[in-house]
């Protein structure tokens, strides 16, 4: 692969959000604010029990409401085909499968209505036991075929248990971490309007692209009848992935019965049980080691839930296979299927719980053998991916950690606990390493040149606020030679083509391949003189192919975080006044944009650490903290000072721009380092999540 | 959400005859927390009187005491002269509360009459004494962590999630009312009902009594007086425990002590067996501790909010300490 690294005019430059003003002007339409004339609203009716029947739906009642048009219900809903995606197999039977699952759509002329009338709707239910709470010792618990996104379940080398019983040192700790919401701010909604035999869907979709497929296969509907526009997206951290969430297929059912556009957005409490979560975890770590803290043996052994409509198994142990070397390795999954919503993606699904324990359990190493935590992991470093043997395509671990030692001002350290007071506080610091992913997914983009100069870019990425809209247009720009302003990128609609989503860290890597070839490519052929037609000269690219023929490598991002933390020796409140962050990401397209997704990762770190948690009652099935008052997740009052480094991360063989994500590694490890923090200011071990005042130490 | 009528109340007379015989009427604050209720089918009125054009939004000296009209905004409260010169430990409490931006619309007898936070209360999907009687308390087997431990009853655990309240407790603050029988007034701790068996009942007065105001009676010579507050998260979240406290010493001896407590019961709690073990006696940690003990050993925690017990004892300690050692 040729190297495309030299000094470039856009790229590496802070160029503001694109759509920046039309956000904060209430110009940007969102999902939910796209004007459709004649639109009716659908409200969902949830069920109120776990597990169990409809017996009976009182539809006659809620049609005679004030401006209900019609009840979508088991009896008049479309028929589904049956695609293995239970969460979307919507009012196809009288099955209910968790507390919430949608058993009815209320459409009525206006949202209030609407949301009334499904409000008051009678539902009378069948209820049978339900099993919804999760334990590390549930029975059933079993070991799935393979784990997100199709990562082996168990990977081993060497012979673990030996090596323990040899190791001079040996750390065995458990660590719990609970279900969480992604909670982003705009609410899932989707808009279907049908006209000439084809739908528009406006929805709130991380992969405009991606919905096609699966609601074409559900609804049986021929290629071409579905076209998917989301333009502007308010947050997503995963929960706006694939697969589409229930909201799509209502809008879509309901629309073909009322033969009139239908808007169907979730309330806040609907989002929780019907567009997914963080699995709650138990994982248990087993780490020996020599008296200098050399690894020896690790073992990760991850426990997590998933719904009983689709097994979706969140790959915590993955997170150490490739981190930290030792001959004797074993990772491990289980998952039990309760009666509860189906967890999806968040913010570095696997990662972000899986480096809690990894890095908590490093912490627990260093303190037994005595080394320093940074210099422990230092003596740890691997030559080659230690799991698989592949060769990494670049890893830049050590910098970051060294890096990040020399700007916290790590050295000196005094490693003893519980040393440390000042006023009403203990005060600590601690220290973890991340990894996260580099991979790309087959994409096509089209560029055209313009009669007037101007050029036009077409790729069906999302901006789910995260300004890979403006990152898409410096890297065009550079690819075609021409200032930023004559680039126009248009994202967001299904009609340009297949195109990964905003998920995995993937966005930019995937979407800039096509589009950097493609404006490469017809840069060359104007250049060569080609005549330039009135409705313009398009290239298109689609790096299928050239995904596929790669070298073999371990390709990842690396990085480590520096937390400092102060305990209220009153109140046991945890506060952290400092964090550092140090990636090696490989390019850096926008230090503006990529300073955003570094800051907002580690505060959702932070807020992992000491606050986030849904909390299930078993009795219901229901998460009964389901809105942004009793889930915490950080304020600015939270957040104290962050740095933020890039290292120096030359990557050739990565894809044409160079990039490895960096949505998500800033979350990485980011709830360690301050958990390892709060043990270094108060002497106890934090091994459950989160830090709130009732367990930190008092 | 229910359709609901509208009205701009014209006067006191006027507001208090629209909603005191009618159960489906509600007054209209700031509606930070009405309205929240009603999106949520808890609250379901049929008319809403809207009374923030009433002329109660001034703060007005009256003799030694300080007169707050009920329509006073919360950050206005919080920022006047007079109660930050004379009250710091309303201030302090006013402003530990919410977010700026809800504070600006938060009014004062709204803030008062707000419901509990009590997450069964919330959701209308849920039974709950105190939604619906007789359906059952949910919280008492399942989420209470931040639920009373001090002055609960089998039918209701819930709390009331006011940080106002609890300095006007202290403060031994009066509330000026209006029903159909006209104006009076009562000792704040007793305008709230202690929750026995009929927790959908929270307040001593009577249905529709229109909050006019809150009077503060001037604090003896020589009081200290603070708010300090225990939160999850660092701004905007509700306590899950408080303490305002008012303190004379004379000679190292308490000559003069007031604790409220928040976020340990169905209503701001005035701690008096802690006081009455303080009152005369020695200004020194081992007493606060004993007199919070005292306090606490009628607590009955739930399986997890038991962390509140030590809390609310080392938090008393930390506060009147304070109070103590400042010179
Ligand atoms: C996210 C969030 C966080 C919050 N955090 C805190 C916190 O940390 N601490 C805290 O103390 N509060 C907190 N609050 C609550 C907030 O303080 C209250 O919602 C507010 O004070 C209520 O005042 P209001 O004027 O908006 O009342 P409204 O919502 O208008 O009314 C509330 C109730 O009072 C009744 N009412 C209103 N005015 C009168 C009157 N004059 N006489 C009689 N009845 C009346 C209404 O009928 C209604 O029943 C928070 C609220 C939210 C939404
Ligand atoms: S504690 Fe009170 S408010 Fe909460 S569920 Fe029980 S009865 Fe309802």
């Amino acid at each position: 692969m040729t190297r495309f690294w030299q000094a470039a005019p856009s790229v590496g430059h802070p160029l503001t959000r694109i759509e920046g003003l039309d956000k904060v002007t209430g110009r940007a339409r969102y999902a939910g604010d796209v004007a459709v004339p004649g639109l009716a609203y659908g409200a969902v009716v949830p069920a109120t029990i776990p597990r169990g029947r409809v017996l009976n739906l009182d539809v006659e009642a809620t049609l005679a409401m004030p401006g209900v048009l019609a009840v979508v219900h088991r009896d008049n809903a479309p028929r589904l085909t049956d695609i293995g995606e239970g969460t979307l197999f919507l009012f196809q039977g009288d099955r209910v499968a968790h507390w919430g699952a949608p058993v009815a759509l209320v459409v009525a002329d206006t949202p209030e209505r609407a949301r009334e009338a499904a409000e008051r709707m009678r539902v009378d239910y069948f209820p049978e036991p339900p099993d919804t709470v999760f334990r590390a010792d549930h029975p059933g618990l079993y070991e799935p075929e393979y784990v997100n996104p199709r990562n082996p379940t168990v990977t081993g080398k060497g012979d673990v248990d030996a090596a323990l019983a040899g190791a001079a040192v040996v750390v065995d700790a458990e660590y719990r971490t609970p279900a969480q919401h992604n909670n982003a701010m705009e609410p899932h909604s989707a808009t279907a309007v049908r006209s000439d035999g084809r739908i528009t869907l406006h929805t709130s979709t991380q992969y405009a692209y991606g919905v096609v497929p699966t609601l074409s296969k559900l609804f049986g509907f021929a290629p071409g009848t579905l076209r998917v526009l989301s333009e502007h997206v308010g947050g997503g951290f995963g929960n706006k992935g694939m697969p589409p969430r229930p909201d799509t297929v209502l809008a879509v059912m309901a629309a073909t019965l009322v033969g009139r556009p239908v808007r169907v957005t979730l309330t806040r409490p609907q989002l929780w049980p019907l567009t997914g979560y963080r699995t709650p975890t138990a994982q248990r770590i087993r780490l020996g080691a020599d008296q200098d803290g050399r690894l020896v043996a690790l073992e990760h052994r991850a426990a997590l839930q998933t719904s009983r409509l689709h097994e979706f198994t969140e790959q915590a142990a993955v997170y150490s296979r490739p981190m930290y070397g030792a001959e004797n390795m074993r990772t491990s999954h289980r998952v039990v299927a309760l009666d509860v919503p189906t967890p999806r993606w968040m913010r570095a699904p696997g990662e972000a719980p899986g480096s809690f324990a990894l890095e908590s359990a490093m912490d627990e190493l260093a303190e037994a053998c005595g080394v320093d935590p940074v210099e422990l992991r230092l003596r740890n470093e691997p030559a080659v991916d230690p799991t698989t043997g592949q060769a990494f395509s670049s890893r830049r671990l050590a910098d970051c950690l060294r890096v990040g030692a020399s700007r916290f001002g790590w050295a000196g350290r005094d490693p003893r606990p519980a040393v440390r007071r000042d006023g009403r506080w203990w005060r600590g610091t601690g220290v973890a390493g991340a990894h996260y992913p580099a991979r790309a997914a087959p994409t096509t983009a089209h560029a055209t040149a313009l009669p007037d100069g101007s050029f036009v870019v077409r790729v069906a990425a999302s901006d789910i606020g995260t300004g890979a809209r403006t990152v898409l247009t410096q890297l065009a720009a550079d690819a075609l030679e021409v200032p930023v302003d004559q680039v126009r990128v248009l994202i967001g609609d299904s009609g340009f083509g297949p195109a990964m989503g905003a998920g995995g860290s993937m966005g930019t890597a995937s979407w800039s391949w096509p589009v950097v070839t493609a404006c490469r490519e017809l840069a060359g052929r104007l250049a060569a003189g080609e005549p330039l037609p009135p409705d313009g000269l398009t290239s298109t690219f689609d790096s299928t192919a050239a995904i596929g023929a790669r070298a073999d490598y371990a390709r990842y991002a690396f990085g480590a975080h520096f937390a400092e933390v102060a305990v209220d020796v009153t109140t046991g409140e945890v506060r952290v006044p400092r964090l550092t962050g140090v990636y090696a990401v490989g390019r850096v397209v926008n230090p503006l944009t990529a300073r955003s997704q570094s800051i907002g990762g580690m505060t959702m770190g932070l807020s992992t650490a000491l606050l986030e948690e849904s909390s299930m009652d078993g009795r219901f099935g229901d998460w009964v903290n389901h809105n942004l008052a009793d889930y915490h997740v950080a304020t600015n009052a939270d957040v104290g000072e962050i740095d933020v480094t890039y290292v120096d991360d030359p990557d050739d063989e990565l894809n044409p721009s160079g990039v490895k994500g960096l949505g998500e590694i800033g979350i990485v490890g980011v709830a360690a380092a301050i958990a390892n923090a709060a043990w270094h200011a108060t002497g106890v071990r934090q091994r459950e999540l989160p830090i709130t005042p009732a367990r930190a130490a008092r | 959400m229910r359709e609901f009528a509208y009205a701009r109340a014209r006067s006191v007379d006027a507001a208090v005859a629209l909603v005191a015989d009618n159960p489906e009427a509600r007054y209209l604050g700031g509606g930070t927390n009405l309205v929240d209720l009603m999106e949520l089918g808890v609250e379901r009125p049929e008319l809403l009187v809207d009374v923030t054009g009433l002329p109660l939004d001034d703060v007005t000296e009256d003799g030694a005491a300080l007169r707050v009209g009920a329509l006073v905004r919360n950050s206005d409260l919080a920022a006047h002269p007079l109660v930050r010169e004379r009250y710091p430990v309303l201030s302090q409490a006013l402003l530990a509360g919410a977010s700026g931006q809800l504070r600006n619309a938060a009014t004062t007898g709204g803030n008062l009459v707000q419901r509990t936070r009590c997450v069964y209360f919330t959701d209308a999907t849920k039974p709950c004494n105190k939604r619906m009687p007789g359906s059952g308390c949910p919280a008492i087997e399942g989420e209470h962590h931040n639920l009373a431990i001090l002055g609960a009853s089998d039918h209701c655990v819930a709390t009331h999630p006011s940080d106002l309240a609890v300095a006007l407790a202290a403060l031994d603050a009066r509330v000026d009312l209006q029903d159909l029988a006209g104006p009076h007034e009562i000792p704040l701790v007793d305008f709230y009902r202690p929750v026995g068996d009929r927790p959908d009942l929270e307040l001593t007065v009577q249905d529709g009594a229109l909050v006019t105001g809150v009077a503060l009676p001037p604090l003896p010579a020589g009081a200290r007086s603070a708010y300090r507050k225990v939160r999850e998260r660092a701004s905007y979240a509700f306590a899950i425990a408080s303490v305002a406290a008012v303190l004379v010493v004379e000679d190292g001896l308490v000559s003069d002590v007031r604790i409220g407590l928040g976020a340990v019961a169905s209503h701001p709690w005035r701690a008096r067996v802690a006081e009455r073990a303080l009152l005369g006696g020695p200004a020194t940690e081992a007493a606060f501790e004993a007199a919070a003990e005292a306090e606490l050993d009628s607590a009955t925690p739930l399986r997890d909010n038991a962390y509140k017990v030590p809390l609310v004892r080392d938090l008393v300690v930390a506060v009147l300490a304070g109070l103590a050692g400042e010179r």
